[in-house]
């Protein structure tokens, strides 16, 4: 953090802006190295979003978008900008917040009163839907029955099919979520370390799902982590700058803003990787997201086909969709249901008298997924 | 009747003995008394082998037999051949040119056993490129080095292998060793990035094991790079057609994941199949399956001599890499075979083949024995544009980023490299530009003026 702004220089001799050449610089740009005043490093910082949301398309006037929003850094940035965007350049859309529970005390109690803030400041509607709601399992349920290892694997499931219902709720056209550009690099070099090539050749996509209940885009492909980090010392994003500011100066609650069951995630390798990768060489993280896209992949190897749940309707490429296997794990005692490798033919079978079982059976605990049709 | 447990083959009581000893041992020490998992008849060598243990003899043909497997599935040697094996000391390239050398000797054997001598055998020579100019190893460890690759490859005869010891500056073909080396330390110097340095290193290296070896074309400029594969005809007995390489599974997924952060996607499946044909003398890759952990295990067995250099440590993003998945290795064993397994799902180039025997020098017998179960004749050959630096074929979006490009227009090898070259090795501001051009090797400068022509004819 201290390497982005300079100390003004005890010779007087400072550097100039090097886009507008009258003030005087006040940081070095992460993703360019350019030293920059803070006007200019705001509106450069916009501009670049704007000029991402028009080359790729990503809204039409009239559109609904959700903003998922959990209240860090990625989501509160995305809502301030793009509500800024959608009136300075009349993109014309009606936007919302979405925010998902998932029951983590001690971290998603604290940034939800963020959203709620953000609520009231931008005026944006908010929507909350939580996991206790939808599935019957707050995370920290989850995480007594299943121990510290697995647990991103069920938090993310379920967020991905939340997100989906929660914007069914508020019957919009899309879903913008705060992925940055350290994000995706994060995950091509996951899906490369793990040999899911499916997910490869799928996850620099700036508009996943569009085949789906509900398209999502990442505004943030190209931003930088770093660079959404200093944005909102500005004072537009006002409501936000006592947490930001605090933990900007004080180097300590950046780190409290992140999952508390993060650190034993795999992504933890590739995030370590990445951020000395920055160090060397800022502009890798884009290199690494222009190779994911570049990867061609041969039409003969074999992907997985998409179809729909047979429990509750969502998409899925299996006969179940994960969350409703993980679901069931979870409420049949039986945690490790849906983690690791599946063994073809042996699982499906195996799967399907579960099915059976189940049917036969219907536990109260285990709460139907939804009434809303996909 | 007294029988060794170990070479017996029938079901006497010795061996029921021996079978019944991984049983007993997995409650009590298991680290010390158990048994080869392949031929359950000796004891194993820990480290040897992926999970399993193997022993000693099973974990030699278990090694051997990848490295046969990859020769014989994708034609890389056929008996027609004269192959290049490029040697740096290491343990990768030192048991490739032990097991090449083996082969030989089979094929050798078959030769001398056989009545009507119809399939020749193989050449075999070994070039050791001297890198010691630039890293500035002091003479003495050098001499000592080259004096043990000497003794090396004269011990693996017969079949006698010609070995050519070439300085890396002699890519610059200049009047004295002095001047070269001048002019390697200035063209080095004038690369600011570090990780560029090393990768503009590793082209120069592949310029030298690319230029002919023979008395015939010393001092002749040639023209080399071509879209099509013009076949030059060698004038001298030692033209070689095939360069091995002893690069394995580990160092393949570091370069996975190097030329994914260097932004290189689109040509990355070019330098990772078996076989790299885009360049005149067609690269080959035997040890692609083998680990570098297994590769050093069977030196250390084997009592195979390596040699390693004070080249110092590898830094910028090359370095970084390579700890990182050294870091990920430790933590599971077979990631580095993933990392490989994912990105061969790439789809490789139409190069990454061995060009169709069709010359009537191969014997009909080669040609029918050839496993090509990997190869599809019918698919299209689509001409590619490839930087002149890295020689990387180009993506259409970067082909149309360089016809846009109008300053480059100055400079034919600007004007046709790929954005990576461009970003870490081309000079950053303009003015230098025209010094580091005039310190540039010939043979690259004709890639470059050939290259950037073929691209003007692709966008008209």
């Amino acid at each position: 953090m201290e390497e982005a702004v300079t100390k003004p220089t005890k010779k007087g001799g400072a550097r100039l802006c090097c886009i507008c050449n009258q003030s005087r610089a006040a940081l070095k740009r992460p993703k360019t190295l350019e030293q920059i005043c803070k006007e200019c490093f705001y509106e450069v910082f916009e501009e670049e979003i704007h000029q991402v949301i028009v080359d790729n398309q990503l809204f039409k006037p009239g559109e609904r978008i959700a903003i998922g929003a959990s209240g860090g850094k990625d989501s509160t940035v995305l809502a301030c900008v793009l509500s800024e965007l959608n009136r300075r350049h009349n993109y014309g859309l009606d936007l919302f917040l979405l925010s998902v529970d998932e029951g983590i005390t001690g971290y998603r109690d604290d940034s939800l009163e963020t959203v709620k803030r953000n609520e009231v400041q931008y005026g944006l509607p908010l929507k909350i839907v939580s996991y206790k709601d939808l599935y019957g399992w707050t995370m920290d349920e989850i995480v007594k029955m299943i121990g510290l290892k697995n647990n991103c694997t069920f938090c993310g499931v379920f967020r991905r099919q939340a997100l989906d219902r929660g914007a069914s709720l508020l019957k919009v056209d899309k879903v913008a979520t705060g992925h940055n550009a350290d994000d995706i690099a994060e995950t091509v070099l996951l899906n490369i370390l793990r040999g899911d090539i499916a997910r490869l050749s799928r996850c620099t996509s700036i508009v996943t799902g569009e085949d789906g209940p509900i398209p999502r885009c990442k505004p943030f492909k190209y931003t930088y982590e770093k660079e959404i980090v200093i944005y909102p010392c500005s004072l537009k994003c006002s409501v936000v700058i006592e947490k930001f500011t605090y933990a900007y100066f004080k180097r300590l609650d950046y780190f409290s803003t992140e999952c508390i069951y993060s650190p034993n995630a795999y992504r933890g390798f590739a995030r370590e990787f990445i951020k000395d990768l920055e160090r060397i060489r800022p502009r890798a993280i884009l290199d690494i997201i222009k190779s994911g896209e570049n990867f061609r992949i041969s039409t003969s190897t074999k992907m997985p086909e998409q179809g729909t749940c047979q429990r509750c309707g969502y998409i899925s490429s299996q006969k179940w969709c994960k969350a409703c296997v993980l679901l069931e794990g979870l409420n049949r005692g039986l945690p490790k249901l849906g983690i690791g490798r599946s063994r073809g033919l042996n699982n499906d079978n195996k799967k399907e008298k579960d099915v059976t079982q189940s049917n036969g059976a219907k536990s109260i605990e285990s709460k139907q997924c939804g009434t809303l049709d996909f | 009747m007294a029988c060794d447990s170990s070479t017996c083959q029938s079901n006497c009581y010795k061996r029921q003995l021996v079978e019944e000893e991984p049983i007993a041992s997995k409650s009590g020490d298991s680290n010390k008394q158990s048994v080869c998992v392949k031929c359950k008849a000796k004891e194993a060598v820990s480290g040897a082998g992926e999970d399993g243990r193997f022993c000693r003899e099973c974990f030699r043909s278990n090694l051997y037999g990848k490295f046969k497997l990859a020769v014989t599935s994708n034609a890389m040697i056929t008996p027609s051949d004269n192959v290049l094996v490029a040697f740096s000391g290491g343990p990768s390239s030192r048991v490739v040119l032990q097991f090449i050398h083996e082969m030989q000797q089979r094929a050798q054997k078959n030769f001398d056993a056989s009545k009507d001598r119809s399939l020749p055998v193989f050449g075999v020579g070994v070039t050791y490129v001297d890198e010691s100019a630039y890293h500035s190893v002091p003479s003495c460890e050098i001499d000592e080095a080259i004096e043990d690759i000497r003794s090396i490859v004269s011990n693996l005869a017969p079949p006698a292998k010609e070995l050519h010891i070439v300085p890396i500056e002699g890519v610059f073909a200049l009047d004295s060793l002095d001047c070269e080396r001048e002019r390697l330390k200035t063209l080095l110097d004038s690369v600011s990035d570090a990780t560029g340095k090393e990768d503009l290193l590793l082209h120069l290296r592949m310029l030298t094991l690319q230029k002919r070896r023979s008395a015939a074309f010393d001092g002749v400029v040639q023209d080399v790079f071509t879209h099509k594969y013009l076949r030059l005809q060698v004038a001298s007995e030692n033209g070689y057609n095939r360069l091995v390489l002893g690069l394995c599974t580990s160092r393949i997924a570091c370069h996975v994941i190097t030329a994914t952060v260097k932004g290189q996607g689109y040509s990355l499946p070019a330098d990772i199949q078996y076989v790299d044909a885009r360049w005149e003398v067609p690269v080959v890759l035997p040890l692609r399956d083998c680990l570098a952990s297994e590769l050093n295990m069977f030196c250390h067995l084997d009592g195979l001599k390596t040699l390693e250099f004070s080249n110092g440590p590898c830094s910028g993003i090359n370095g970084l890499v390579s700890s990182f998945v050294k870091l990920l290795q430790e933590e599971n064993p077979s990631r580095e075979c993933t990392i490989v397994r994912t990105a061969g799902k790439l789809t490789p180039f139409h190069f990454n083949r061995i060009p169709e025997l069709n010359d009537s020098n191969v014997p009909l017998a080669t040609r029918r024995r050839q496993k090509r179960f990997n190869l599809k004749p019918s698919e299209s050959i689509c001409s590619e544009s490839f930087c002149p630096l890295c020689f990387s074929p180009l993506s259409k979006s970067e082909l149309l980023s360089l016809s846009s490009f109008e300053s480059c227009q100055d400079y034919d090898i600007l004007g046709a490299a790929c954005s990576s070259c461009r970003f870490q090795i081309f000079p950053k501001d303009p003015s230098s530009m025209e010094h580091f051009y005039s310190v540039l090797p010939q043979p690259l400068l004709i890639r470059a003026k050939k290259c950037s022509n073929g691209n003007r004819s692709l966008l008209r």
